[in-house]
């Protein structure tokens, strides 16, 4: 059951993710959860912040330059090396 | 000839010769000029030199910029702009006009510049393309990041340090002039660009533009300051900050963007947040998830252990039950015996009082009751008898004394009726037929014997039986009756006559 409401996770914007994740620490924070829900959203919680560490994870520092044709129109790209 | 000869001692020249001498003239007085005049009929030619008019309230000069010192002019020229030139001017001897030739081209001070600025802003404003309504949220994590400026020089090395410090990001660069010629064209042409890119496509479609420059003098920001760009920022699909030249420096572009950075730098910072802030902050999300997850684990544990303690166990629960039990079970037999042995008592004390003599005296009472009611019978039987006789002895006498008073009754009654009937069968005899028929009148019958009461029943030939008072006659109808008219009215005589048609 867990597994099928966090199926979610893996496609939400960061920004999405660490709302709920912090909604969920509120919530259990306080305390009010039952028994059986606090597991679920533990685990949700657990997968939020995999999610989270996983777009933080994806740091790359690429950077490209367009490269344009005769028109201006985009072609490509190239790396830029601009030190 | 007195007259000519003053002509004479002039030169005679020809046109070309006057038109050169005029040319070294001026270009020897006039080799080098500063004029300041507003620009008029400005023309951009294909070849790239640029023709225009310099006037002022009184006088009009024309002049040209060749394509070489064009390329060094930063400004777009328009009409309406007052500026300040150098160069030299020169004549046009085919068709006997001056012009100057333009080298350097100023703005006549920055408050030309400004006015325009101003002005066009105004316009745009109107025009609703600074609304805040359009302003767009910038993405919280942007994956893709597109910049658009020179991809040489400090302001890109910026940008990528600050944005490889914060939260290293993919970033497309898309090189452009940022002033000179031709330099808005390709600014406003980056950013339609980039918005054209699919999202799918192989150059990934940014979610973040940055516009940038370092900072200048107001002409070398003046690329930013142009309608092109202005509105390819306002119409940008791609939320889009605009980070032109100093914090001072406000050009156009910054109102038509989506955010407005200061500097290069600040742009990196708006664009993307800290990277080990966030890690920071996940890491302390989740200890507190585990932690209060725990904790509220941990509170129902405690509760549960408390709720056990005061549970009472099962054995305390049954023990006064099963006591009672026990109880009553060692009672019962005892009980059983002592109460067998009360009911055998109670028994016997009964059982001794049952003998024979006991139902001797009870039928004798009774036999005694019995033979009582017999004689008390026999003596009622005998008053009744007596009763109903003398009854029946007193009755036959009323009968007898009735039966002579209705032989009476009747005789009268009869001798009556003899007298009414006599003279009913009188009366009847007068009113019968046969009563007419002794007066003299006749019956008409049919054959059938059925009385005939008209003459119109009769038909011609019919066999007729008359009867008369002293017998019987048969006749024969001679023709049809003649009737006699009845006397009521009954029509005329047609409607009797058709009586009698067939």
């Amino acid at each position: 059951m867990a597994a099928n409401t966090n199926s979610d996770v893996p496609k939400l914007t960061f920004e999405k993710a660490i709302e709920e994740l912090e909604s969920i620490v509120k919530r259990l924070e306080e305390g009010k959860v039952p028994l059986e829900e606090s597991v679920a959203i533990y685990e949700r919680g657990e997968a939020l912040k995999r999610r989270c560490e996983e777009l933080l994870r994806q740091a790359e520092a690429r950077v490209e330059k367009i490269t344009l044709d005769a028109g201006g129109k985009p072609t490509g790209t190239s790396p830029l090396d601009v030190a | 000839m007195a007259m000519n000869e003053p002509r004479l001692n002039l030169i005679e020249l020809t046109v070309s010769e006057l038109s050169a001498s005029l040319k070294r003239t001026v270009e020897d007085a006039f080799g080098h000029v500063r004029v300041r005049g507003e620009l008029g009929n400005v023309k951009y030619h294909s070849s790239g030199h640029v023709y225009l008019d310099l006037k002022d309230d009184k006088a009009s000069l024309a002049g040209v910029i060749w394509r070489g010192s064009a390329g060094r002019i930063r400004l777009k020229l328009e009409a309406g702009l007052e500026v300040v030139v150098t160069g030299r001017l020169t004549t046009y001897p085919g068709q006997s006009k001056y012009q100057i030739v333009i080298e350097t081209l100023e703005p006549a001070g920055l408050g030309a510049l400004m006015a325009l600025v101003e002005e066009r802003k105004k316009k745009l404003t109107a025009e609703g393309l600074f609304d805040p309504s359009r302003k767009q949220l910038l993405p919280f994590l942007p994956t893709v990041i597109g910049v658009i400026t020179s991809p040489t020089g400090a302001v890109i090395r910026d940008i990528l340090h600050r944005l490889a410090d914060r939260f290293p990001r993919r970033v497309l660069v898309w090189p452009v002039r940022v002033q000179g010629e031709g330099s808005a064209e390709q600014i406003a042409a980056a950013i339609h660009g980039f918005n054209a890119l699919d999202v799918q496509g192989p150059i990934p479609r940014p979610d973040l533009l940055i516009v940038a420059r370092g900072g200048g003098s107001l002409e070398d920001l003046w690329s930013f300051n142009e309608e092109i760009v202005v509105r390819a920022a306002a119409d940008s699909m791609i939320p889009l900050i605009s980070a032109v030249g100093h914090e001072t420096d406000v050009t156009l572009i910054d109102f038509a963007a989506d955010v407005r950075a200061p500097t290069p730098t600040a742009a990196a910072e708006m664009a993307v947040p800290v990277r080990t802030e966030l890690l920071v902050r996940i890491d302390s999300l989740a200890r507190r998830t585990l932690a209060s997850w725990q904790r509220s684990h941990e509170a129902r544990r405690t509760e549960l252990r408390a709720a056990t303690r005061a549970l009472p166990s099962a054995d305390a629960l049954f023990a006064l039950a099963r006591q009672r039990l026990d109880h009553a079970t060692a009672r019962l037999p005892r009980a059983l015996i002592a109460n067998t042995q009360t009911d055998r008592v109670r028994f016997s004390r009964i059982a001794g009082r049952i003998e024979p003599r006991l139902l001797g005296a009870q039928v004798e009472r009774r036999r005694e009751r019995l033979s009582n009611v017999a004689r008390l019978l026999a003596s009622a039987l005998k008053t009744y008898r007596d009763a109903r006789l003398t009854g029946i002895a007193r009755h036959r006498e009323r009968v007898t004394a009735f039966g002579e008073r209705a032989l009476r009754a009747i005789c009268g009654l009869i001798d009556n009726r003899d007298l009414r009937t006599e003279r009913a069968g009188q009366l009847l005899m007068a009113f019968s037929y046969r009563g007419v028929l002794e007066r003299g009148f006749a019956l008409v019958r049919d054959r059938d014997g059925t009385p005939l009461r008209r003459a119109a029943a009769i038909q011609a030939g019919q066999g007729l039986e008359i009867e008369f008072a002293d017998g019987r006659a048969r006749a024969t109808a001679d023709g049809a009756p003649a009737l006699t008219p009845p006397p009521r009215r009954r029509g005329g005589s047609g409607g009797q006559g058709s009586l009698f048609d067939p």
